[in-house]
């Protein structure tokens, strides 16, 4: 019998509400505290805990690290993305209030689409070095 | 899209990175890298022609006012860095695919090159902004994928030059960020020109001499100032060779831009030069540098080395005009900001196409290579000349305006000793012209080629460009002092 029964009942139950807390403090950023930093910092620290408990090949399984790779440049390309849009759509560079109908909108918009790939961009950079530390002298 | 060049200038490169991060495969992250670098060359080359006569170009970031907002600010004295960094990168980019290939792993050829345009963003970034934050990621940005680079060398000894200069630069760019702090604190803002304003009249208080203190000496590890330049030699000569060609030729003379955008733009020259004896002090350093550096790259054994060591000497001459804060030394320390990136460009290029065909560059390695690399040594001899200072070159022209400036100050000592310390840039060019063409080529040698012209015509550009600016000095004598005039008025 594993000795580890515990963590890993304990991590099955846990992970699902961490994930949620991670989309949470994501879109809950626009009122309180949180944004994509940290959101992204929550559910990259939710698939960090699931390779401790479950071992790093089981979470490579979930995570590819080929995916990893990708999504560490497209959150920021996301962010950059936006930026263009705002002179796409007649503003400056990263002008968000030509977005929507209205300035607010498209301020909210903006930021919305710019925490966006801030999340994408930190929870994947987490694990990226996670991954990188933890598969020191090992063969992928 | 011209109102958008600004931005474009930075996003360009930034876009470049992530598409070669994103496509992965190593010949399309090349011409991904080549195409930008071109294109960023020409958006820096328009800007440049925008404001020749004086005039500021604003481009306010996200649409907020300079006051709240980040803005992006191009005058003939960021222009010029710009188009500095850009040309080089522009024309590194074609000599970099057979280097890189040589050096770099396959599967993190790709990672190199998407770290290289970062690099290129985060420098063209400083160059452009106009705001004392913003200046501070941009140096982080370009500061951690130097680190990045520089640790992808073949040598292990790589990773300790990394980490060194990981540690000296984070501690300079924390320096940098304590100075913008307190000016923050006390002024409100962070724009710089709104800085220079309301900078005037609390001048002499404690919390602005700490920053200026802090911004002086943060930037000076940046730029290796003399004894502050312990990270640059090893940084120079295990990173990758592509990587030591851009770095030298453009990382420095960047954080040197940004040294004197704050002593004579945002502090004031009356202030900084007259009140404060930053004369003094930064003339003490950067002839120590000239001579101490300069000695001790006479006595390296790898060429990568001993040219890093003369760059630390180089810088000095550059802090040098700076500090005596005349219309002549300021122009002399741009000039050779312009001269001294091609010459370092083109000597490092021919030592990367050494690397490349003979794998390594102490003077051992390469001893007789003027009879089986005749080109590359040729150019290595002429950027050489260049650095010594023969008159007909580039370098001649950044030493005249520096003796000249001394003269007009009456210091004929610093004069001489300006003239003197050519001896020692003399020594070691004449050990490199020494192994190249009167030693036996070894047998290790034996069948060394000359190098591929995709990496013989980007290094012979740049030699050429050294003797181009020493006879047609319109264009970088020209503009350099137009430069000088505008960071001498402090940003109008």
């Amino acid at each position: 019998m594993r000795l580890d029964l515990i963590l890993r009942v304990a991590t099955k139950l846990i992970l699902p509400f961490m994930l949620l807390f991670a989309v949470y403090v994501q879109l809950h950023g626009d009122y309180g505290a949180g944004g994509g930093f940290q959101a992204g910092a929550i559910a990259g620290a939710g698939i960090i805990l699931y390779a401790l408990v479950f071992g790093l090949a089981a979470a490579r399984r979930i995570v590819p690290p080929a995916l990893v790779e990708t999504l560490v440049p497209l959150g920021v390309f996301i962010y950059a993305a936006v930026g263009v849009a705002g002179w796409l759509t007649g503003g400056n560079y990263l002008e968000y209030n030509h977005l929507a109908h209205d300035p607010v909108h498209g301020q909210e918009w903006g930021v919305f689409l710019v925490e966006l790939g801030v999340f994408i961009t930190v929870s994947a950079t987490m694990v990226a070095i996670f991954y990188a530390f933890t598969g020191r002298g090992r063969s992928r | 899209m011209r109102e958008h060049l600004p931005a474009l200038q930075v996003v360009l490169p930034l876009f470049g990175a992530l598409i070669a991060a994103l496509v992965r495969g190593p010949v399309a992250a090349w011409l991904v890298t080549a195409i930008v670098s071109v294109a960023s060359l020409v958006i820096s080359v328009v800007l440049l022609r925008q404001v020749i006569g004086g005039e500021v170009i604003s481009y306010h970031l996200g649409g907020w006012d300079p006051s709240i907002g980040i803005e992006y600010r191009v005058d003939i004295v960021s222009a010029l860095i710009l188009v500095l960094v850009s040309a080089v990168a522009a024309v590194v980019a074609p000599f970099a695919r057979l280097s890189v290939a040589a050096e770099i792993p396959e599967d993190k050829v790709a990672w190199f090159y998407t770290m290289y345009l970062i690099s290129l963003a985060g420098l063209l970034g400083i160059a452009i902004t106009g705001d004392a934050f913003n200046a501070f990621v941009f140096l982080e940005v370009s500061s951690l994928s130097s680190y990045a680079l520089i640790a992808m060398g073949t040598n292990r000894r790589a990773l300790v030059a990394a980490y060194q200069y990981l540690i000296v630069g984070t501690i300079g760019a924390g320096f940098y960020v304590i100075g913008v702090g307190l000016i923050y604190m006390m002024t409100g803002t962070l724009n710089l020109t709104l800085m220079a304003e309301r900078i005037a009249d609390i001048e002499l208080s404690r919390p602005i001499l700490a920053a200026l203190a802090f911004i002086v000496v943060g930037i000076s590890l940046k730029l290796a100032l003399f004894p502050l330049h312990v990270w640059l030699p090893n940084a120079y000569a295990y990173a990758p060779s592509v990587a030591t060609v851009f770095l030298a030729a453009t990382a420095t003379k960047v954080a040197i831009y940004l040294f004197a955008r704050y002593v004579f733009s945002v502090f004031g020259r009356s202030f900084v030069f007259a009140d404060l004896p930053l004369t003094e002090t930064l003339l003490t350093f950067s002839i120590a540098a000239i001579f101490g550096a300069g000695t001790v790259a006479v006595f390296q054994s790898n060429l990568k080395r001993m040219f890093a060591y003369s760059s630390v000497a180089q810088v000095g001459y550059i802090t040098l005009g700076i500090s005596l804060a005349t219309l002549s030394g300021v122009t002399g320390a741009l000039v050779h900001v312009l001269n001294h990136a091609l010459i370092k460009g083109a000597i490092f290029m021919a030592l990367g196409s050494a690397v490349f065909r003979i794998g390594k560059c102490s003077f051992e390695d390469i001893a007789g290579i003027g009879r089986k690399m005749p080109l590359t040594s040729a150019a290595l001899v002429l950027a050489g000349l260049s650095l010594i200072g023969l008159p007909g070159t580039a370098g001649f022209i950044s030493k005249w305006y520096l003796v000249v400036a001394s003269l007009e100050l009456g210091w004929w000592w610093l004069a001489a000793l300006i003239v003197m310390s050519t001896l020692i840039t003399l020594a070691y060019v004449a050990r490199v012209v020494e192994a190249a063409y009167f030693r036996e080529p070894s047998k290790a040698l034996a069948d060394v080629t000359e190098a591929p012209a995709e990496m013989l015509i980007p290094t012979w550009i740049l030699a050429g460009a050294t003797v181009y600016f020493g006879i047609d000095t319109q264009l970088t004598a020209g503009l350099a002092e137009r430069a000088a005039l505008v960071l001498m008025g402090g940003i109008q």
